[in-house]
């Protein structure tokens, strides 16, 4: 087990190293540098002199040591629109993203995996049939549109909850549901199909044989066996519903990350959009060791394999 | 589409009329999509950023938005000493929001720090004018100015609000953004850029204010994105205020029990801008041919009446109507005829058109007919659609051949707060025409009224035969509002909070 959490541990801190590369060049890339900071009525003087003192007269790689230090030590740089640091943006606006990434993913697990395992267990029923038809629904419907319904028929017409903003938890529960919807058909379908394997395999037949009531072999014995593939895929969805929700976000007016991110792209505010790149992809590395580790720790064959 | 499904809702009778909002907890809800990414008003470059400013600062002196008179605010009277100098008598007794005194300190404070490059104010043009200003005495100050500047109270009245000194000195612009401290109607309780703010009514606004003092208790400012959440939030009661309706959406609002509409015509034209001078290198749009072949493609009396709507008009002159200076007087005219462009390229050495970007910042869908509109007669425009800022950079850096932009003037009812900022050699200057330039600083510094309308005619004229720019049409602002709400629209497109009350 330890072999295999080191292994995966040296994979995952090449793939942020990766994207820590990536990260620092959409910067120097998006233009130069110097100018953008001396801003537009600077003389080429002012601009050589903020080259200067920035470093940006620096070999690249000289560069890119002196930013991850700095990353490291939680400075994201400062944003050109707001000229607020980044780092304090990002960290004011995270928890109105985790509240709403973790909230989808709730929704879609509470619903789906019911769904998925009641599907499973009557193939071609109709349970079975609603499930599939919810689910390729889930998967066709553009989230805007789906979002505006939700709003029209809570917000509008029953008026149980509020349209935008983020005054209480009420606040996101359309958000949670239109995101949460999207990945939903995902769990449930690997529940079901996971189920359905693991209720035809011979160690379920051998429970059945010893007498066990039904309920404690479905969920004692099959969903855990079933539910492995749902738990990775559960981490990286959260990773998804984390760097996804910019329409969600703007739909609803929320101001979390995936909005700061969609609005500094087309206010070329590269500082902003640099960090949260960044950030987001070291949340999405993190939860994809999480995953691995805990699916080695469910199914031992993962570890040895 | 997105805005289609909240009216078929509507249309289905699903929504009952707006309930109760901001009234009973008097409580003024706003939203708009803008944001204001520092509350520090010469360093914003939003419109939300002047009428955020009105309600929180004063300034010098006041223009009636109705009858256009200038009003002592801030000032007790003023005098023109001579042309390069102004004398200002303050009024006493009135106190910053921190309840430090307001004295002449403050005004020269502010004004000289402005004036000073160094400090980087984004819209020069509002303060490049003053060269110094001494305190008089207590509470009296003279400005002197660089050069005869006629239009100078206009700009005080507008855009140059009064700091406090002690506490700007103090904090700067980052801070003054965090914590706003003026003398104004309200007072600041909470401020997050891009985001949000809380205002309360300022009991200890002088009484003396031509503003008048302010009904409403609170006001809360939300920034929202998108328009069909604005307009839910504003049917549910949950917003009382929502302005930048567009034209189709408004005419459905009005049909919408407890809401009103209202759309006042504004300062803010739209244009199509040309690389004339050939800033961006070799672009087709550097031969007037092409110029005049793009003014003749373009059907601007259809867009007036299908898309922008209201009381907009079709202009031909690169000014507001309304402004000092402005006439269409001996201004060429290009009407709408695709086959005289066709010849027109053609003769330019484009009988096939040709490719070509186009930048364009807001009202998407318009800058979409003016493409389909070129497309027709064989230019193929492509659409690079930014925020202002990002498009003003690249403007500055003279990288935008072809541009569908827009300019309210920062609400200034003079010529030269357009043309001044775009043909006198400024980075948004893609004329560079130095006869237009001379025209133009004449008309900007001449004492004599008449003077200075002759050179602006002079200036109109020469933008239009030369076809620097294609001047489209004035701007129509839509508002919509709780039906609780006494409100009313000025022209300059400054909503006024403090004026506005409870019915």
């Amino acid at each position: 087990m330890l072999a295999f959490a080191l292994k995966r541990l040296a994979l995952a801190l090449l793939v942020a190293l990766t994207v820590s590369i990536i990260s620092f060049s959409l910067l120097r890339l998006s233009g130069d540098l110097a100018q953008a900071l001396a801003g537009p009525s600077a003389t080429a003087a002012d601009v050589e002199a903020v080259r200067k003192a920035y470093g940006l007269d620096q070999p690249l790689w000289v560069q890119y040591l002196a930013w991850a230090r700095q990353a490291l030590h939680g400075d994201l740089g400062t944003s050109f629109f707001f000229k607020e640091p980044v780092a304090a943006m990002i960290a004011a606006r995270l928890p109105v993203t985790m509240t709403l990434g973790v909230s989808a993913l709730l929704f879609a697990l509470l619903v789906a995996l019911p769904l998925g395992i009641l599907a499973a267990l009557k193939p071609n029923s109709w349970v079975d049939r609603l499930a599939l038809t919810l689910s390729v629904v889930g998967q066709a419907l553009p989230s805007f549109w789906f979002a505006l319904m939700l709003m029209i028929l809570f917000g509008l017409k029953l008026r149980w909850l509020p349209i935008s903003g983020t005054a209480s938890w009420k606040s996101f529960v359309m958000p949670a549901i239109a995101l949460g919807y999207y990945g939903m058909p995902t769990f449930m379908r690997l529940t079901r199909a996971g189920m359905m394997e693991v209720l035809a395999s011979d160690y379920i037949r051998t429970a059945r044989a010893k007498g066990l009531r039904a309920p404690a072999i479905l969920l004692k014995h099959a969903l855990r066996n079933a539910i492995v593939p749902v738990v990775a895929v559960a981490a990286v969805q959260l990773g998804f519903f984390l760097g996804g929700s910019i329409v969600i976000e703007s739909v609803f007016a929320l101001h979390g990350v995936g909005y700061l991110g969609w609005e500094s792209i087309s206010r070329a505010d590269f500082p902003v959009v640099q960090a949260i790149v960044l950030v987001l992809a070291l949340f999405y590395i993190v939860l994809t060791l999480l995953a691995d580790l805990l699916n080695a720790f469910l199914d031992p064959r993962i570890r040895v394999g | 589409m997105r805005g289609k499904l909240a009216w078929a809702a509507v249309a289905l009778g699903l929504i009952a009329p707006a309930a109760q909002a901001g009234k009973p907890d008097d409580t003024l809800n706003l939203a708009w999509s803008a944001q204001i990414e520092n509350y520090d008003q010469y360093f914003n470059t939003v419109r939300e950023g002047i009428v955020f400013a009105r309600e929180i600062w004063d300034n010098l002196v006041d223009r009636d938005p109705r009858t256009g008179e200038y009003k002592p605010l801030l000032a007790k009277s003023y005098r023109w000493v001579d042309p390069l100098t102004l004398d200002f008598a303050l009024r006493q007794g009135i106190s910053f929001h921190d309840g430090t005194p307001f004295t002449a300190t403050d005004v020269a404070y502010t004004l000289n720090w402005l004036a000073d490059p160094a400090n980087k104010v984004i819209t020069q043009q509002n303060v490049s004018w003053i060269k110094s200003v001494e305190e008089t005495g207590p509470f009296a100050v003279r400005i002197h100015l660089k050069a005869p500047f006629p239009a100078a109270l206009e700009y005080l009245a507008d855009i140059l609000p009064i700091y406090p000194h002690d506490y700007y000195a103090k904090v700067g612009p980052q801070g003054m953004s965090r914590h706003p401290v003026g003398t104004g109607p309200y007072k600041v309780a909470a401020a997050e850029p891009g985001k949000s703010f809380t205002l309360l009514r300022n009991d200890a606004y002088f009484k003396e204010s031509p503003k008048g003092r302010p009904a409403i208790g609170r006001i809360v400012q939300r920034s929202i994105a998108e328009m069909p959440t604005q307009i839910a939030e504003l049917m549910t009661g949950s917003i009382d205020w929502i302005w930048q309706v567009p034209a189709d959406q408004a005419e459905k609002l009005r049909q919408v029990p407890g809401v009103t509409v209202k759309s006042a015509e504004t300062m803010r034209i739209g244009y199509v801008g040309f690389d004339a001078a050939g800033r961006s290198g070799a672009t087709p749009v550097k031969d007037r041919r092409v110029r005049e072949a793009i003014a003749h493609a373009i059907d601007r009396a259809a867009m007036v009446k299908n898309l922008v709507g209201g009381d907009s008009r079709v202009l031909d002159a690169a000014c507001f109507p309304s402004q000092f200076g402005c006439t269409d007087e001996g201004v060429k005219r290009y009407a709408y005829d695709p086959a005289l462009a066709k010849t027109l390229l053609a003769e330019a050495g484009y009988p096939n058109g040709f490719d070509i970007d186009i930048y364009a910042y807001r009202e998407r869908p318009w800058a979409e007919a003016i493409i389909g509109y070129l497309r027709a007669v064989g230019i193929r425009a492509k659409l690079t659609y930014l925020q202002y800022a990002a498009l003003r950079d690249k403007n500055w850096a003279g990288t935008t051949p072809l541009f569908y932009m827009t300019w309210g003037s920062n609400s200034i009812n003079d010529v030269s707060a357009i043309l001044g900022n775009f043909f006198t050699g400024s980075p948004d200057d893609f004329a560079r025409d130095a006869q237009l330039k001379s025209w133009i600083e004449t008309g900007d510094t001449a004492i004599d009224p008449a003077v200075r309308k002759a050179n602006y005619r002079q200036a109109l004229q020469r933008i239009a035969e030369e076809i620097y720019w294609l001047p489209m049409f004035s701007y129509v602002a839509n508002y919509a509002f709780s039906a609780d709400l006494d409100f009313s629209p000025d022209a300059d497109e400054v909503p006024r909070f403090y004026a506005a009350h409870w019915k």
